[in-house]
């Protein structure tokens, strides 16, 4: 996959990651992400995917994933089997987020943490005005039919770092387009007006 | 494993292929066996389809389960019935696409399908071996087939791929002969057998045993003792399936009648069911193999054998990447089994991939037509030559 094909939050993932380290994607998806990181930096990669469908779609990809639970899998790796164990947009999805943060941290020397922000104008305004759970395009679930069970904006995570016991490497506060194929940094107000976080962290 | 359940859906096939001999082992030079006997000349029964490139870099290996044979894909004569007994797998464009790959199947030694067996000749008394056929275990399986492959002049395996005991040979090869295998599938098998699977087996060799044909394993003169096979049958047709498709396939219908007839025949179709399926089993299969290669089954162990008790430590000297496969409905060997190889792959950093597939037919699932099981082993094995 060319990287203009990326997701735009992935491509800024992808851009974080040294070449020829080894990545833990969890939550992989159809592994695009991965797939793109072993071609094009040489990665040794790993996926942790829940469905049949997106498993035998990494397969077919050439990449290396494991069906299951992305906890109970974790717990078989020894510590610092990684460079990195990748969470992108799966935090908020995750019934006890500080336990798969301290596992990510157990089993990677660094780790990165993608969500959409709740804390992003669209959702503050359709609460504020509507009066009803919000439902957005980064976000587009009804409070009953919601995967998202954990929503979290910018600032929640900076708070859960201090009480979680993880540092926080770099960050980049983003606002994508329709497609999601493209977007921009957000460096203004960005509690306010990004889209999606992402977080690089490393152990205190 | 039950044979032939499905006729080639795409209509296309390898074509015609022939079942090929190789023996070795002339006395003095027998095969030593694990049960610290030998046994010689070793005769291996095997067929191979598509074309070995220049380089010897495209060999893919099927390893048969327990009543399979060298016949893996497509016909002796345009005139038979049925294909070989993975024809849905194994062809051009395929998931095993014989266009690409040289693959090899060969009948397991103690098997009676050409290879040597209890009902093969033994040399010293110029008669069937019966029961004085020595005991083989699934390492000596592996050992038969190495000798085949060196006798091809292959050093270098790019995949290996089997079900069930077929599986189990998959591991052991990985285990035994680590620089030779690039990747393996083992499916729907385990490590080592469960409590279950081995009581299974037990009724299952009791049933032949019981059977007053079977003559301590002395019949190939007289009448076999097919009722005794054909019940050995039956239980392992039920291990192949499960509650769910037996629920799906039959239910209580009851076989050729409207209403119960209060007798001691197949009233029910599943009963009419095994008794086909048994009475099919003892005209093509020998009862002595089938005690033979359920106890080899049964004493597979990789953790014991490997790495004294840790399945971690047995795996420490494999270097291939895997692609483990189990069916969601598979009771006999159930994807617990199939997670703790993946565990003890993990922990000893093996590229190993895990799919548990989403089946209600059982053990039986790997050998039905399935587009995910294809699209993953074709997915596979694209990678795993991508890399060689």
């Amino acid at each position: 996959m060319k990287p203009d094909n990326l997701r735009y939050d992935l491509k800024i993932i992808a851009s974080w990651i040294e070449p020829g380290s080894k990545v833990l994607g969890l939550g992989c998806g159809e592994g695009d992400l991965l797939a793109w990181l072993k071609k094009e930096k040489n990665v040794k990669e790993r996926g942790i995917e829940i469905e049949e469908s997106k498993v035998i779609k990494c397969i077919e990809k050439g990449i290396s994933v494991l069906q299951g639970d992305i906890n109970e899998e974790m717990e078989d790796y020894p510590d610092n089997a990684f460079d990195y164990a990748i969470c992108s947009q799966t935090l908020q999805q995750v019934y006890e987020p500080s336990n798969l943060i301290h596992s990510m941290m157990r089993v990677a020397k660094m780790g990165v943490v993608s969500f959409p922000n709740f804390g992003h104008i669209n959702v503050r305004m359709h609460l504020a005005f509507t009066g009803r759970a919000p439902v957005t395009r980064e976000l587009p679930y009804s409070w009953h039919d919601t995967p998202n069970i954990r929503v979290l904006s910018l600032n929640d995570f900076e708070k859960f770092s201090d009480q979680v016991g993880f540092k926080i490497l770099k960050k980049a506060a983003i606002n994508t387009n329709n497609t999601q194929r493209h977007g921009k940094m957000v460096n203004f107000l960005p509690n306010l007006f990004a889209t999606y976080g992402i977080f690089l962290i490393g152990k205190e | 494993m039950s044979e032939y359940i499905e006729q080639n859906q795409t209509g296309v096939s390898v074509g015609i292929v022939e079942k090929q001999f190789f023996t070795f082992a002339m006395p003095p030079d027998k095969l030593k066996l694990e049960s610290k006997t030998s046994i010689g000349p070793v005769t291996i029964a095997y067929e191979t389809c598509g074309t070995l490139n220049p380089e010897k870099s495209n060999v893919i290996l099927v390893l048969h389960a327990l009543s399979g044979d060298s016949h893996m894909a497509g016909y002796y004569d345009p005139k038979d019935a049925k294909p070989g007994w993975w024809d849905i797998m194994v062809g051009p464009g395929k998931g095993i696409d014989t266009d690409k790959y040289f693959v090899i199947c060969s009948n397991i030694i103690g098997s009676c399908a050409g290879s040597t067996g209890p009902s093969s000749i033994d040399p010293e008394t110029n008669k069937e071996y019966g029961t004085l056929f020595p005991h083989i275990t699934i390492g000596d399986m592996v050992e038969a087939q190495k000798a085949l492959i060196d006798h091809l002049k292959i050093n270098s395996i790019l995949s290996l791929i089997g079900g069930s005991i077929g599986g189990m040979q998959v591991l052991e090869w990985c285990v035994r002969y680590p620089d030779m295998i690039n990747s393996a599938i083992p499916l729907a098998t385990t490590t080592r057998h469960s409590a279950l699977a081995i009581a299974f087996n037990e009724v299952a060799r009791q049933a032949i045993m019981a059977d007053p044909n079977w003559n301590q394993g002395h019949y190939y003169s007289d009448k076999k003792p097919d009722m005794g096979l054909a019940i050995a049958r039956m239980i392992g047709h039920i291990t192949y399936l499960s509650d769910e498709s037996m629920r799906l396939k039959f239910g209580r219908k009851l076989q050729n009648r409207s209403a119960l007839s209060f007798e001691f025949g197949a009233e029910f179709q599943v009963e009419s069911y095994l008794q086909h399926q048994g009475n099919k089993f003892i005209e093509r299969f020998d009862a002595n193999s089938f005690l033979y290669i359920t106890k080899a089954a049964d004493y597979f162990d990789l953790a014991g054998q490997y790495g004294s008790g840790s399945l971690v430590k047995a795996f420490s000297k494999c270097k291939s990447k895997f692609l483990v496969v189990s069916y969601t409905s598979d009771w006999l060997y159930p994807t617990y089994q199939s997670k703790e190889m993946v565990k003890a792959m993990k922990k000893n950093d093996l590229d190993v991939s895990f799919c548990e597939i989403d089946a209600q037919w059982g053990h039986d699932a790997f050998l039905l037509p399935s587009d995910r099981l294809d699209d993953l082993i074709r997915g596979f094995l694209r990678s795993a030559s991508n890399e060689t």
